[in-house]
């Protein structure tokens, strides 16, 4: 073929790559920017980068389309026509922030618990909270409230670490990986490998979920469970292998406190606590004496089985217990079976599938260690079984149950910390004795007393004033929800325009779209927003909002703050917030201007430091007057949280010269991890790799990295004692009492070893009336609201019909094309149906976050996400119906109150098709304008 | 008309894992991001933020429904890209030579210069992997990166198609299919890899290993469970003899 033309396979790539962290999702990947004349011209993943190791999801090879949208902000805006009309006028930094610091100053020094500052889905909440607690103010959270705490909580209060951030499946040994709730995000890139990696290797994939997409698709099994009863089919799974004794009992033994001596003595004040000798340690039986001692003594055999009489009072071990309610028949797969839709026969044939490899496929590692009572091991031995978790079952009012349920199921497999089984990342595990308790001491002027967010240890942590009304607006740590360590970012609206449990003058919100996606009840919250008092003044009187882009909720804001994109701020991720460490090593992380923003915009932190300096906050203020910080990567380098320990742990400055974890601000720090591709990472040893709690190895090497300031090993917590507390108090013991009509609540639902109940919505509806459950998942080419400003990534998820199973497609004879009414307890929406056989029968689903506001993120008000996207959210209450006692009950997790967006139960008709999906609201006005009608992006020539 | 290379000295080609596939389409973005920006004219997109975005990609996500004779609806996700065929419809039919197969690698392209965007490849194209960019008026396709693939301004790993490095889940594998040793041709054979529509009789190079019998643990005949019912043995029924058990088995251990 002398006429084949000549290809140029070798041109050039680009000018230079520029590696740092990718924003298209919360995971965190590293990426390589590939430069052409100044211009991002191409992204791909960083090959030696510890989260995604080359690889890149959808979102993230979108990024370029991302960084140059449309919808980006361009200078900071000042509203000049009515709230949500989307009329403002573009003004300077310097008048910007002289308004932000003319609202804010006054409130910090008379009250500044009239400020809410809420911070969305910030990925600095080291920083952020520390602004806070230096303004004074009490009400600081993230969205974890809204997101996935009961994971979060419930982890940290069972196991010291949870999923996702804080720990992973061994994915190089596990042989049955056990997904629940996960419908394709969190963590994505790294979920994807590692199915991609046991699936090579022929492991089996079990996915629980009753819609069979994305992960569950390529699951060996699929379990389309019924919505909300996750909890009971794992106490199903519990009951059958306790009563086949397939538990690791040695490992019961020695590293949880199944051993752990319980008052048993319903008359007794300390009834259901736990025993511990006079120096507070925890108290078993020593098999070999047969007598108490203290569970962590050199050479101490604990007994499971033993019981101890002490001064007319009886005490048993946790195990007892454990038996007594799992072994029960309230559990028995033939009793939960209908319930969960699944049958007793898969429910034992999973049962016996997990007692089989994890107790006939042992994995033995031959690493020494020695733990710590003294006891040395030859050998690590794994039960190759693990499990991965996150939203879909946290989302529900019996989340946090249900995810210490299935953290008792891990534990009684002795699969955690083990070879083949769930594996913590630095600076995880963690001991909750070592967090610290939520603080709300409010002093005009000065910062508040600690940090907002930690984890009760029983009622005396409450976030209650001297008069035991809630501190906090979004009743974080109050009776209503005592353990809800993320705060509720989805009440803060309401109580705010309620004034309950009081008023506030001032919210402040970054990056959290709550006047649509990112709120329960959407046409509600954009009324409580908007609404005047009879003076005429807004209810809310002022919002800031900071945001990248046009989102629906720029429009409700009286001073916006407009953000970078990614690729245009410095950031940290860092080992003391949410880090991106794996199993074998500590890591963290930054992002740098790769571009210089070509609009008048600041990276938010940068904005924050600049505001703080204007009001002198402590903490940001030198004592001679002038800023310790002039911006966030001055911050980044400089900020010591304690002596030696800073934002980032890599290229610290030592007594010889540069060193990691602990050491001296360096000046020349950023660099260094430029260079380094944006991250640092130390890998674990191998005898220090697992068994990590209970390993001196490892803790050794964990206070050294300065992870810990001494060793901190503790044992799994399979009964919750604080929880406990708070039940002693309901049942009227202690100084601090709940509210008589919270008593029961607390009674019932904070046991402190996991049960099962039904979703709230359950009691609250009529479930004849409201058969359905309606659930939303993330698409994985998108991330919230974000993905649609995305030419790309429209172009593949741009639509979300409501997927409707076999059965309700049928008896409703729908045909392609159809509309159907859903209705729920509170409200109405006229949507599009799509034909799902691959899931519940009983079922309903949409895309998250694909409908969107007309007006918002530079898009035509004809565009599909506009005419025929929709959310859930309109059938979605904050609070649950009235029960005519006057009182407003959160739609949440009464443990946690963690937003209980899955609980949701609807009606579903065929309906005439209407010009629009319904409810369809006025458009607001853009503050950036539109798109281009055509993109033929290339950078290069 | 346009004739095709009696042989090629070698068949480059992609193996994709529909086991594996979890349907996240990175391989799509990758691929519009890379040939956005390299080979040819820029993929273009049409009202990108309007009510009918249509823009060019070389390689779409399809998803399909599968319902068995017994147990669960299923659910595959099928990534589909040109097949580089050795009877490739679309070079035979082009009527100035622009669309061509590679000697060397026998990978199909279209040498956009001598394309009139008549667009008969794309309709002799079974697969309907060809798309006409509405901004260039030029045919597209995946050209299997051919300026990655050998390309030595990259590191010697990264010279795969940007679908292949990117892919989260490891799906996606590329090769010389012609060679019956190498990693490629091997996984054919060990999982079973299939020709798409092979009645079209275009010889596809691309192959597509199946996704592996589903539902198997739960899907056993009744009666059957009595398999695993040695896991499962009792060893009381009661908390009372559970007790009892946990005090000798604690004695072993």
């Amino acid at each position: 073929m002398l006429d084949q033309p000549k290809v140029d396979t070798s041109p050039k790539v680009s000018d230079e790559v520029r590696k740092t962290t990718c924003y298209m999702c919360a995971c965190r990947c590293g990426i390589n920017v590939h430069m052409k004349d100044g211009k991002v011209a191409y992204i791909e993943g960083n090959r030696d980068h510890p989260v995604n190791k080359g690889v890149l999801c959808a979102k993230g090879s979108a990024g370029i389309m991302q960084h140059n949208a449309p919808s980006r902000l361009r200078a900071p805006l000042k509203r000049v026509g009515p709230r949500g009309s989307g009329e403002f006028e573009e003004i300077s930094w310097d008048e910007a922030l002289e308004i932000a610091a003319g609202w804010l100053e006054p409130i910090r020094q008379e009250d500044p618990s009239k400020l809410a500052f809420f911070t969305g889905r910030d990925q600095s909440q080291s920083f952020t909270s520390f602004w806070a607690q230096n303004f004074g103010t009490p009400n600081y959270a993230a969205h974890g409230g809204f997101c996935s705490v009961n994971m979060a909580a419930a982890g940290i209060y069972t196991m010291g670490g949870a999923f996702w951030e804080f720990g992973q499946p061994d994915w190089d040994h596990t042989k049955l990986f056990m997904i629940f709730g996960v419908a394709e995000d969190h963590d994505s890139n790294p979920i994807k490998m590692g199915i991609g990696k046991i699936k090579a290797r022929g492991a089996k994939v079990i996915g629980v979920n009753p819609i069979r997409s994305g992960y569950n698709a390529v699951a060996d099994e699929w379990v389309g469970i019924t919505p909300g009863t996750d909890g009971l089919f794992i106490l199903a799974l519990v009951h059958e292998l306790l009563k086949a004794g397939k538990i690791d009992l040695n490992y019961l033994a020695q590293f949880t406190n199944a051993p752990v001596l319980v008052n048993s003595d319903p008359d007794s004040p300390e009834y259901g606590l736990l025993m511990r000798d006079k120096d507070g340690k925890l108290l078993v039986i020593d098999r070999k004496t047969g007598k108490p001692a203290p569970f962590d003594k050199k050479g101490v055999k604990p007994d499971l089985s033993a019981t101890y009489r002490q001064a007319g009072i009886t005490h048993r071990p946790v195990m007892h217990l454990l038996a007594e309610r799992y072994m029960s028949d309230e559990y028995s797969p033939e009793n939960v079976s209908g319930r969960c839709g699944i049958s007793a026969r898969r429910i034992k044939a999973i049962a016996a599938e997990l007692a089989r490899v994890a107790f006939e496929e042992e994995i033995v590692l031959n690493h020494e260690w020695t733990d710590f009572r003294g006891e040395k091991h030859k050998t690590m031995v794994g039960r190759p079984v693990s499990f991965h978790s996150m939203r879909g079952i946290s989302a529900h009012s019996n989340g946090f149950q249900t995810c210490r349920s299935l953290h008792l199921l891990q534990i009684l497999l002795g699969s955690v910390e083990v070879p083949g089984g769930f594996r913590f990342k630095p600076p995880y595990p963690k001991p909750v004795s070592i967090h610290p308790t939520p603080h709300c001491k409010v002093t005009p002027g000065k910062p508040l007393d600690g940090p907002h967010l930690g984890f009760v240890r029983g009622p005396e942590d409450l976030a209650l004033k001297d008069d035991g009304s809630p501190a906090r607006i979004d009743k974080a740590y109050t009776w209503e929800n005592p353990m809800s360590a993320h705060g509720l970012m989805h009440m803060v609206i309401s109580n705010a325009y309620a004034g309950d449990p009081y008023k506030i003058d001032t919210l402040f919100m970054y990056m959290a779209n709550m006047s649509w996606n990112s709120s329960m009840n959407t046409r509600g919250v954009i009324d409580m927003l908007t609404d005047k008092d009879e003076s005429g003044d807004y209810v809310i009187p002022r919002i800031i909002y900071s945001d990248a882009y046009s989102s629906e909720m720029v429009a409700y804001a009286d001073l916006v703050l407009p953000d970078t994109t990614y690729l245009e701020r410095h950031d940290c991720i860092s080992l003391l917030d949410r880090p991106i460490c794996e199993a074998d090593g500590a890591a963290d992380a930054i992002r740098w201007p790769v571009v210089e923003p070509d609009r008048d915009v600041k990276g938010f932190q940068t904005a924050l430091i600049l505001l703080a300096n204007k009001m002198g906050l402590p903490g940001f203020t030198n004592e001679d007057g002038s800023a310790k910080y002039q911006d966030y990567a001055d911050y980044i380098v400089n900020h010591e949280r304690k002596p030696g320990i800073g934002p980032l742990a890599g290229w610290r400055m030592g007594e010889k010269g540069l060193t990691h974890g602990r050491g001296a601000p360096n000046e020349a720090q950023l660099q260094s991890y430029i260079a380094n591709g944006g991250f640092f990472v130390k890998h674990i040893p191998d005898n220090c790799a697992y068994m990590k709690p209970w390993n001196m190895g490892y803790q050794d090497w964990a206070v050294e990295l300065g992870l810990y300031d001494t060793p901190q090993p503790y044992i799994f917590d399979l009964y919750v004692e604080t929880m406990r507390k708070f039940q002693l108090a309901a049942e009227g013991h202690g100084e601090r009492q709940p509210p008589d009509h919270l008593r029961e609540r607390v009674k019932k639902t904070l046991d402190p070893l996991p049960i099962w109940y039904p979703p709230f919505e359950d009691d609250h509806v009529d479930a004849n009336e409201y058969p359905v459950h309606a659930l939303t998942q993330r698409p994985m080419a998108m991330y919230h609201s974000w993905g649609t400003q995305n030419a790309w990534l429209r172009q593949i998820h741009g639509r979300n019909p409501l997927y409707v199973p076999t059965k309700i497609w049928e008896a409703e004879g729908f045909a392609e094309g159809d509309w159907a009414s859903v209705s729920s307890a509170h409200g109405e929406i006229t949507v599009p149906v799509a034909h799902m056989a691959a899931l519940n029968e009983n079922t309903v689903w949409t895309w998250n976050a694909i409908g969107k506001r007309k007006g918002a993120w530079a898009l035509d008000n004809d565009a599909p996400e506009a005419t025929k996207g929709f959310l859930l959210n309109h059938l979605i209450h904050e609070l649950l119906p009235p029960k005519g006692d006057g009182l407003r009950w959160a739609n949440s997790d009464p443990i946690t109150g963690q937003a209980a967006w899955f609980d949701l139960r609807v009606k579903i008709k065929k309906t005439h098709a209407p010009a629009e999906a319904q409810p369809a609201m006025a458009p607001i006005k853009s503050p950036v304008g539109r798109g281009p009608d055509e993109l033929t992006w290339k950078v290069g020539k | 008309m346009t004739t095709l290379p009696e042989s090629t000295q070698r068949k480059m080609g992609l193996v994709i894992d529909l086991d594996t596939c979890v349907g996240c389409h990175a391989c799509v973005v990758s691929c519009k991001g890379w040939n956005t920006e390299n080979y040819g004219a820029p993929l273009s997109d049409q009202d990108p933020y309007g009510a009918n975005p249509s823009g060019t990609f070389l390689n779409r996500v399809h998803s399909y429904e599968v319902q068995p004779a017994e147990g669960a609806a299923q659910l595959i996700h099928f990534p589909k890209s040109c097949l580089h065929c050795e009877d490739a419809p679309c070079v035979t039919v082009c009527p100035t030579g622009a669309s061509y197969k590679r000697v060397e690698d026998g990978i199909v392209l279209v040498n956009e210069s001598d394309c009139i965007g008549c667009g008969l490849c794309a309709w002799a194209c079974p697969y309907g992997a060809r798309e006409m960019d509405a901004a260039e008026g030029v045919m597209k396709k995946c050209t299997l990166c051919v300026d990655r693939i050998y390309n030595d301004n990259l590191p010697e790993e990264d010279r795969v198609p940007a679908c292949v490095r990117t892919c989260p889940a490891g799906a996606r594998h590329f090769g010389d299919l012609g060679d019956p040793d190498s990693d490629v041709s091997k996984l054919v054979e060990e999982r079973g890899g299939m020709d798409l529509m092979p009645e079209q009789g275009t010889k596809p190079v691309n192959k597509y290993l199946p996704p592996r019998p589903k539902d198997q643990v739960m899907a056993a005949p009744e009666g059957e469970i009595d398999i695993l019912a040695p896991l499962l043995t009792p060893v009381a029924e009661e908390p009372k003899g559970f007790i009892g058990w946990l005090d000798k088995a604690l004695e072993k251990i």
